[in-house]
């Protein structure tokens, strides 16, 4: 297929692609991030993750009309505003949902499956009935969108450049927080040994909000973000959960460099199948190969070892 | 309830003779200062034993219709156009008197965007209800799911959405276009205004897009002078992410881009469309897929410069078309958005009452033999008929998508064409 | 543990439940419903068959699997593809292209019957093909993953993730599945018309019979040593396989019956309903037969039709006054089944309703075969469930 095309052609087209699976890795990353933090953090499989972020996205839309609105000539930066909003908002509803429901059902991983299937039918129709089940259109800041020519064929899509930007800071943080804080400690500490965390005084109730809280926060900015990619409607949000969760256990729960590693090779393996082969037949490939390995490596990619 | 029913029919049998309109809605001078009215709204109702012979829930005052869409689930975005425009029509038929001097009361089902409820509910409206007509169905799947059920027991749906052809059934009208009528048209047009030599055939994985895209490139290769197809892809329902093929669609660099990407996937394909800095004002993308609806998700400036083939844009300039959006608006909300589906759903309603008007009878085989030859003179596209085949002649346009969200219609086939559901030539 | 109780796998009370199934579904239903109605029960009773499934699989063994929906839809398919192909008959078809093939091949341009599609002419092999197809699938699955302790969520994920691909792979290759609008307009079954009344009323009584003796089959698990090894696995996996056990096998066992009866219950889906689509492959309604199982008690044979039932039942006539209520409730009823009544129907029937009918069936004897009914169900990780349960 490329004997048509001269060098140069074929040079930055891969240059491109390169880029293009790129974006797709930040966007991987940024989903799976919160995810990975419920579920290797605290074993909670979190069914209701994709509509959190939608409603990280809909709070981006709401804001959007509110500068609109009212604050036109500070348009170009609604989006920062926005992110932070989103992820407090999907923070607050992810808090309030680890205290009504999430700690009761610490010790029965498969039934917070069910229980937060329950929670994402509830909060689409919730979505359905207060915002219409039409989908809404976000509307950008000019900056945001377009691409930077840097050669006649290269062209670098600034929502593309925004969106690693944002992937690498959120990484970034989360990666200080948990590692570097003694809040982090905290949180290690109860994954490893609830028991003793207990003993030693760390009040684990607050830390499992609180990381349940946190992993729902940056499910919010992902889906925020996310209105530079994608749709923004009721239903959205399941458009994401498989792709979120076969990268999360595909990196192995427990571990951040898991989650990054697994979402570059699915990442990178998509987006080069899709350059080839057809669309479908790309997804499926995708998700074969992962299963498949899956089976072969049940851990995952990477696992901290851990005595059971 | 089935049992309820069967009085409510005796009930209708003693032939009480009513005269219709006195309970007309508010809204008939309206209607009346704006023309729609056509028939004398005190006409005389026939008796019901005379109108109904086969025991639909006809009684000497009410008739009952049934809409069935989905209003929960995936399909609900799509399908809440077309809920509203059936509703509005059957409220303007009944304050122009109703149907035969009967009130059309209707009974609203939900799909659920899921096809075997839509199965289960259509048969819920013919078996239990008894529904003169059934106003229904979106995706073609749902429609196939409803197909044997109104076959079965004898019932009459109107459906509104553009789809692939290949069916014609005694028992459905399709008041959209098949897929030649809304294709053909549209790839001549930008051959020959656009000197568009090479396609890009992009469509969503499932029947509708590969049918069209299979009818398209057989037009492209037969029938467009040295014209080709350099690429064709389909992805699943659902997907995300276009960067890559749209990488592809750089490196062949194609006069045409042919678009049938539908759903959450439209957002997605035409925002990273934009972002990956394809131009659309000078790249020609032509998609089958985007109705001022799907612009209400996807974001005006995302799409303007793209160009739309449809038989009904909003922004049509015709009396019909601005009373229509007027009385939408009125009703719906004044930043509602008509895309073509919900026109063609508006149409259903009027073309059943004039049906049953002609056929002088609700009975489903009369309605069914009478609709060939129906026309109707205040669509809103402008004057349409019903084929033979249960389709309806109508024109092809062409949109240019505007910033606003709205379409600059920049082509009309001077005439109607004919709809060939299974088209020789082309399978 | 007595003797007594080993000579026949079924208990009394547990007879008394059947029989009560039994007079409902034959005697009352058919006696109080309309025909429409009716009907409506029997294809509700089509996921009782993977509620069953999954009551094995999931409250006895502990494995959860979220692609349910993939066993119906390849029962469903085998079955539908049989029926489409007496339906296509070349006369049926002679404005094709292509007479004697299935509608929606000609349109993709395929002009010869696919080999895969060929054992489908034969009704013999249909059947064997409706239960050994999915089963086949389930081992190759089941066997790779248990072999390699993939277990508890990891397995749920995976299953989901096949359900995924299957959809995909269904819609994508709609010339030889018919895509996403699936096979419809299946007319007959060896010439005889399914779509009457008289035919529905026929195959409801049909499903309701195979109904019954793959509840018995579930009881004849549950009571014999395999059922005793699946218990303790899911609660102690560690310590059958140190008894010399290979556990997996058993997973592997238990996971391909439930494919099995998933799938005959997708076969009679397609004889009762009239088609079949990829819509009951995918997550949705995979996680959807779960709260099935779950609603009805996870660790209740019976519980589970009942809970298919209530459910469904829920779902219609929701859905037809408040359509848009509905999903609240059913979101509702995923959280409240697990929070508030973690055993289902048959964990309130225990609890409350026994008890004081107790004295009636000779009091003690029921006691004491109760499952604990106030006993979370058990997470493999938990250790907290009562071993008590394998009675």
């Amino acid at each position: 297929m490329f004997s048509d095309y001269s060098l140069a052609e074929l040079g930055s087209i891969f240059v491109m692609q390169g880029f293009a699976g790129l974006i797709l890795f930040s966007v991987f990353v940024l989903m799976a991030l919160g995810l990975a933090i419920i579920f290797g953090q605290m074993g909670v499989i979190n069914m209701a993750h994709g509509e959190f972020m939608i409603l990280g996205a809909y709070v981006t839309y709401f804001t959007s009309q509110f500068f609109l609105n009212y604050l036109p000539g500070l348009f170009g930066a609604y989006f920062f505003l926005a992110m932070i909003l989103a992820f407090f908002a999907a923070g607050a509803l992810g808090m309030a949902v680890e205290w009504l429901m999430i700690r009761r059902l610490y010790k029965r991983p498969l039934d917070t499956l069910l229980a937060t299937w329950g929670l994402s039918l509830i909060l689409q129709q919730l979505y359905r009935t207060v915002f219409g089940p039409r989908e809404v259109g976000v509307e950008l800041p000019e900056w945001m969108m377009g691409s930077l020519p840097v050669t006649d064929m290269v062209e670098v899509q600034i929502n593309g450049l925004f969106v690693m930007g944002l992937t690498i800071a959120i990484t970034i943080a989360v990666a200080l927080l948990m590692y570097k804080s003694s809040w982090g400690k905290q949180v290690r500490a109860v994954v490893q040994n609830r028991v003793m965390a207990g003993a030693v005084g760390i009040n684990t109730e607050k830390v499992d909000r609180y990381t349940f809280g946190l992993g729902c926060g940056i499910a919010g900015v992902a889906g925020s973000a996310f209105t530079m990619i994608g749709s923004t409607g009721p239903t959205s949000g399941q458009l994401y959960i498989v792709d979120t969760f076969l990268v999360v256990v595909f990196g192995g729960a427990q571990s951040l460099l898991g989650t990054i590693a697994s979402a570059f090779t699915i990442s990178q393996a998509q987006s080069t199948m899709e350059f080839f082969l057809s669309g479908s037949m790309a997804k499926v490939l995708t998700l074969l190969g992962v299963v498949i390995i899956l089976m072969l490596r049940p851990q995952g990619l990477f696992v901290i070892k851990v005595r059971r | 309830m089935s049992s309820k029913n069967d009085q409510s029919n005796k009930f209708s049998s003693t032939r009480r003779k009513l005269l219709m309109g006195i309970a007309a809605l508010p809204a008939v001078p309206l209607l009346a200062s704006t023309g729609l009215l056509s028939t004398p709204a005190f006409a005389q109702a026939p008796a019901t034993s005379e109108v109904n012979t086969t025991g639909l829930a006809v009684t000497d005052t009410e008739v009952t219709v049934g809409i069935l869409h989905s209003v929960t689930g995936t399909m609900a975005i799509s399908e809440t156009g077309s809920v509203q425009a059936e509703k509005l029509a059957i409220d303007q038929i009944n304050a122009m008197g109703g149907v035969l001097g009967r009130k059309i009361k209707f009974i609203q089902e939900d799909g659920a965007s899921d096809w075997p409820t839509f199965a289960e509910k259509a048969k819920k409206l013919l078996v239990n209800d008894k529904v003169a007509a059934i106003m229904g169905c979106w995706t073609s799947a749902s429609r196939k799911a409803v197909l044997p059920v109104v076959e079965q027991y004898n019932g009459m749906l109107y459906y509104p959405t553009f789809y692939e052809g290949l069916e014609q059934s005694k028992n459905v009208i399709y008041t959209g276009q098949e897929a030649t009528q809304q294709i053909l048209a549209g790839l001549d047009w930008v051959a020959k205004t656009k000197e568009g030599k090479t396609f890009y055939l992009i469509g969503s994985d499932y029947i509708w897009p590969r049918t069209s895209m299979k009818i398209a490139r057989k037009h492209i290769e037969g029938h467009l002078k040295d014209s080709s197809v350099v690429g064709e892809e389909y992805f699943p329902l659902g997907h995300t992410q276009f960067n890559s093929v749209i990488n592809k669609i750089k490196l062949k660099k194609p006069d045409v881009i042919y678009a049938a990407v539908v759903g959450g996937s439209n957002v997605a394909f035409y925002k990273q469309l934009k972002a990956a800095g394809i131009d659309l004002s000078k790249q020609t993308l032509l998609t089958i897929s985007v109705t001022e609806d799907e612009i209400d998700g996807i974001g005006g400036e995302n799409i303007a410069g793209a160009y739309s083939s449809m038989k009904y844009f909003q922004s049509l300039d015709n009396p019909n078309n601005k009373e229509f959006v007027a009385a939408f608006k009125k009703m719906w909300g004044e930043k509602t958005v008509i895309g073509d589906v919900t026109q063609a759903a508006y149409l259903g309603p009027w073309l059943w009452k004039m049906t049953v008007e002609k056929a002088g009878s609700f009975d489903i085989d009369k309605v069914a033999a009478a609709s060939p030859g129906i026309e109707f003179n205040k669509a809103p596209e402008g004057y349409v008929k019903i084929h033979d085949n249960h389709h309806l002649w109508s024109k092809a346009r062409i949109g240019l998508a505007q910033p606003d969200g709205q379409f600059k219609v920049v082509f009309e086939t001077p005439d109607l064409i004919e709809p060939d559901p299974f088209p020789k030539g082309y399978q | 543990m007595l003797k007594s109780d080993r000579t026949f796998f079924l208990r009394p009370q547990d007879m008394i439940g059947i029989a009560i199934l039994a007079i409902l579904l034959v005697v009352v239903l058919p006696l109080t419903l309309d025909n429409f109605r009716l009907q409506f029960v029997g294809k509700y009773l089509t996921y009782a068959f993977v509620a069953l499934g999954l009551v094995l699989c999931w409250g006895y063994a502990g494995i959860l699997s979220l692609g349910q929906g993939v066993f119906f839809g390849l029962g469903g398919y085998c079955m539908a593809m049989f029926l489409k192909l007496e339906s296509s008959s070349v006369e049926a078809t002679k404005i094709q292209t292509t007479p004697g093939i299935p509608d929606f091949m000609d349109w993709n341009q395929i002009t010869a019957l696919p080999l895969m599609w060929q054992p489908f002419n034969s009704l013999t092999l249909t059947i064997i093909a409706v239960i050994l197809v999915p089963a086949l699938f389930a081992f190759i699955v089941g066997f790779a993953m248990f072999k390699r302790r993939v277990g508890g969520v990891y397995f749920a994920i995976i299953t989901q993730a096949l359900a995924a691909i299957m959809t995909i792979l269904i819609i994508g290759q709609q010339g030889y599945t018919g895509g996403i609008n699936g096979i419809t307009d299946l007319r007959t079954l060896n010439g005889w018309d399914i779509r009457t009344d008289s035919a529905k009323t026929i195959l409801y009584f049909v499903c309701v019979a195979l109904l019954i003796a793959c509840i018995l089959i579930a009881y004849f698990v549950k009571s014999s040593k395999l059922g005793r090894i699946l218990v303790a696995m899911r609660d102690k996996e560690d310590r059958v396989r140190f008894s010399g056990y290979d556990v997996a096998n058993f997973k592997v066992f238990v996971f391909c019956l439930a494919a099995s009866l998933s799938a005959i219950g997708g076969a009679m889906f397609t004889l009762q309903v009239g088609f079949m689509s990829p819509s009951f492959v995918g997550i949705v309604p995979s996680i959807e037969m779960v709260i099935y199982a779950a609603v009805g008690g996870r660790l209740s044979i019976l519980g589970a039709i009942y809970g298919t039932l209530l459910v469904n039942w829920a779902k219609t006539s929701f859905s037809e006054s408040f359509p848009e209520l509905w999903l609240f409730g059913l979101g509702g009823l995923f959280i409240a089944v697990v929070l508030i009544f973690p055993n289902g129907l048959a964990g309130l029937w225990q609890t409350y309703i026994a008890p004081r009918l107790g004295p009636l069936f000779g009091g003690a004897s029921a006691r004491r075969a109760s499952p604990p009914a106030a006993t979370p169900p058990a997470a493999p990780s938990s250790g907290t469930a009562a071993p008590a349960a394998a009675e």
